[in-house]
């Protein structure tokens, strides 16, 4: 296992070396220019010096070096830093300094480093998208367990159906929709999310709940519809295998069959399920945070792309396929794990 | 009076005999696969609804022109922001009627026909971008399943693949390359041509996993020696008995294909990186109503209904079809 998961990890680098180099690739290709914005009265040599102060004079290995050197040797040596000079977690740690004002990625639009910037919007983004992911499992497995349970019953028919409705409406019109009905109409819920806002008491708190039900439900329901279906399948896999029948011949309790046996069973394919859709879950964020007026970083890569901030884009786009390599290898190693059967050395 | 033959009384007779192994009723015309699949699938109602609405929907976009004959794009501001006509039945008061069923919006065009136009592009852009995957991802699942040199680096490249982040990318390719595609197409059939190809290029890999997982069992079947064993070429091999055999999971993602295509072209017309603003597609036309929705939320539910319908009956065609070409469900 252990040497599986180490091969996994140095298969990774690879990998993303290839990601990496085909946003680079992408970025390259593409006409924008980001001396777009700069007014027409400004001489073209100047523009000239600007682009080359910009790093876009250099040959594009050269370029595509130094964000490598960039991204993967300065960033961490920063982040290091922070964590043992700053951070509550680690900083009981000796404080290192690492980092020695070496050129970090920088930012287009802002002129301030990309992962500052990365590092304000994530909680924001973690938040929704995170407790959205928990609602939507937590409302799933009950559901698609019931649902295997009692197959080809009523509520079999409306879970299915509904988890159906759930995998076909897209997040752009369930959440104007939400939003028609309990911002517009009823009036409960605020449209916007404000992310100023501080939780210091039980009134503030409730501010933040109502803030967040909606955008929270919008990501959840997507993720309820898939995973229940996931898990109502490899329910029924289970249902019918011989050593359930066996479990109830040798008079255990129907709850103890169910809920122990079977669903110990069913949880290995919806495990890895519930790690792969991890990814495709913070895609969607981009979606919901751009109805919602959440500035996580979905709505960063956005501005980004409209501001022709190319170092912005390139490492926010990297950062979504760091995430997807990681939790394809999560995903693998927990397969590993959970089931016994499975062997990968 | 004619004389029966002789020969045929103590036949009969000894059939007579052995009755149970005469058919109690006529013998039925042998039955194709295809009937039986169809018989299947008419079971399931879900996918009937879902085919059927399939059907509807792109009938409407396709002939719809010709029945509602309104110029999507013909500016009317004296009637601007009509009420769809449902309205009448609750409020006398409000600016509705015949002329525009579904209303008009802030420039007075007709939202009926802008629906039929946005849906003519929406429905054109998921099949061919699910046609161009279909294509691509077959043509590498086949490769990568017959093939046993390309199996390794096809189905690393897949993999590879599957790991990028697609919507980002997709939003990166949209945003970047909309320029030259404009000045060399057109506004209109630069995007369309960059949305298809993008769509279809970042979907195709589910669909060559599978078909390569296929080829791989097939190929060591017999009847698939025995064509080798007469001299039959590789090309001929698989196009005449390892394509045929592939059809059903080939049939089934793409469905899932085309839903995804819907989605995601308007999510991009959403975002606000799809087409150009006046050209209207149904993601194109609830972007443009939600800053509108709460006077006129209605704007912002025809498009989000006619998207989520489709979608919705497309998944339960995918479903259907399923369940009709497994053979082991078949028939129960």
């Amino acid at each position: 296992m252990l040497t599986f998961t180490i091969r996994r990890l140095l298969l990774s680098i690879p990998t993303l070396l290839f990601i990496s180099f085909i946003i680079f690739g992408l970025l390259q290709l593409a006409p924008g220019d980001p001396m777009a914005q700069v007014p027409l009265t400004v001489p073209p040599e100047v523009k000239q010096k600007m682009r080359e102060a910009l790093g876009l004079g250099a040959p594009w290995y050269v370029q595509y070096w130094k964000w490598l050197i960039q991204f993967f040797w300065i960033e961490p040596q920063v982040f290091i830093d922070y964590l043992t000079n700053r951070s509550t977690l680690l900083g009981w740690l000796p404080d290192t300094s690492l980092y020695n004002d070496e050129l970090r990625v920088i930012s287009w639009q802002t002129r301030s480093p990309v992962m500052d910037i990365v590092a304000q919007r994530m909680p924001q983004t973690l938040w929704v998208v995170g407790l959205s992911y928990l609602v939507g499992i937590v409302i799933a497995i009950p559901i698609g367990i019931y649902s295997a349970y009692r197959h080809y019953s009523v509520f079999d028919q409306a879970g299915t159906f509904i988890t159906m409705v759930g995998f076909s409406i897209p997040p752009f019109f369930t959440g104007p929709l939400l939003i028609v009905i309990f911002s517009v109409s009823l009036g409960w819920l605020p449209s916007i999310y404000d992310t100023t806002h501080v939780v210091t008491d039980w009134a503030s708190f409730k501010v933040q709940f109502f803030q967040m039900i909606m955008p929270v439900m919008v990501l959840a329901l997507q993720t309820t519809a898939q995973i229940s279906r996931y898990m109502r399948g490899a329910m029924l896999d289970n249902l019918n295998q011989d050593y359930v029948r066996t479990a109830r011949a040798k008079g255990l309790r129907e709850g103890v069959v169910v809920m122990v046996h079977v669903l110990r069973n069913s949880m290995i394919p919806v495990v890895t399920v519930i790690a792969l859709g991890m990814p495709a879950i913070f895609g969607g964020a981009i979606i919901t945070e751009n109805v919602f007026k959440v500035n996580g970083i979905g709505q960063l890569l956005l501005t980004a792309l409209f501001a022709n901030d190319l170092p912005m884009v390139m490492t926010l786009t990297f950062i979504f396929a760091i995430l997807i390599v990681l939790f394809n290898l999560i995903a693998d190693i927990l397969y590993g794990l959970l089931d016994p059967r499975i062997r990968y050395d | 009076m004619i004389d029966h033959p002789v020969t045929a009384v103590p036949v009969e007779a000894e059939i007579e005999t052995f009755g149970a192994l005469v058919d109690k009723e006529p013998q039925k015309p042998p039955r194709s696969q295809w009937k039986d699949v169809w018989d299947q699938f008419r079971k399931h109602k879900g996918a009937m609804f879902g085919g059927g609405f399939l059907v509807f929907i792109t009938l409407a976009v396709v002939l719809g022109p010709w029945l509602w004959d309104v110029d999507p794009k013909g500016l009317d501001i004296r009637n601007k922001n009509w009420r769809p006509i449902y309205t009448l039945m609750w409020d006398d008061s409000v600016r509705a009627g015949w002329a525009h069923p579904f209303g008009t919006d802030q420039l007075g065009r007709d939202i009926l026909a802008q629906m039929i136009a946005g849906g003519r592009v929406s429905m054109a852009v998921g099949w061919l971008a699910m046609v161009l995957a279909l294509v691509i991802g077959t043509a590498i699942g086949v490769l990568a399943g017959y093939f046993k040199r390309l199996d390794f680096w096809l189905m690393r490249f897949t993999d590879l693949v599957l790991s990028l982040p697609i919507l980002p990318l997709v939003l990166l390719a949209v945003t970047l390359f909309r320029q030259p595609l404009n000045s060399r197409f057109g506004p209109e059939g630069g995007m369309f041509i960059l949305i298809v190809s993008v769509i279809g290029l970042t979907s195709w890999m589910q669909t060559a996993r599978i078909v390569r997982g296929d080829i791989l069992a097939l190929k060591e079947r017999e009847f698939i020696l025995a064509a080798r064993s007469i001299g039959t070429t590789s090309a001929k091999i698989i196009r005449r008995h390892l394509l045929p055999n592939v059809i059903s999971p080939i049939m089934v993602s793409a469905t899932l294909g085309l839903a995804t295509a819907i989605i995601t072209e308007s999510a991009l017309s959403f975002l606000g990186v799809g087409f150009p603003s006046d050209y209207p597609t149904w993601g194109k036309l609830l972007a443009d109503a939600v800053p509108r929705m709460q006077d006129y939320p209605e704007r912002v539910l025809l498009p989000g209904i006619a998207i989520s319908l489709t979608v919705l009956g497309v998944n339960y065609l995918g479903d259907g079809l399923r369940d009709a070409l497994d053979p082991r469900i078949r028939g129960r």
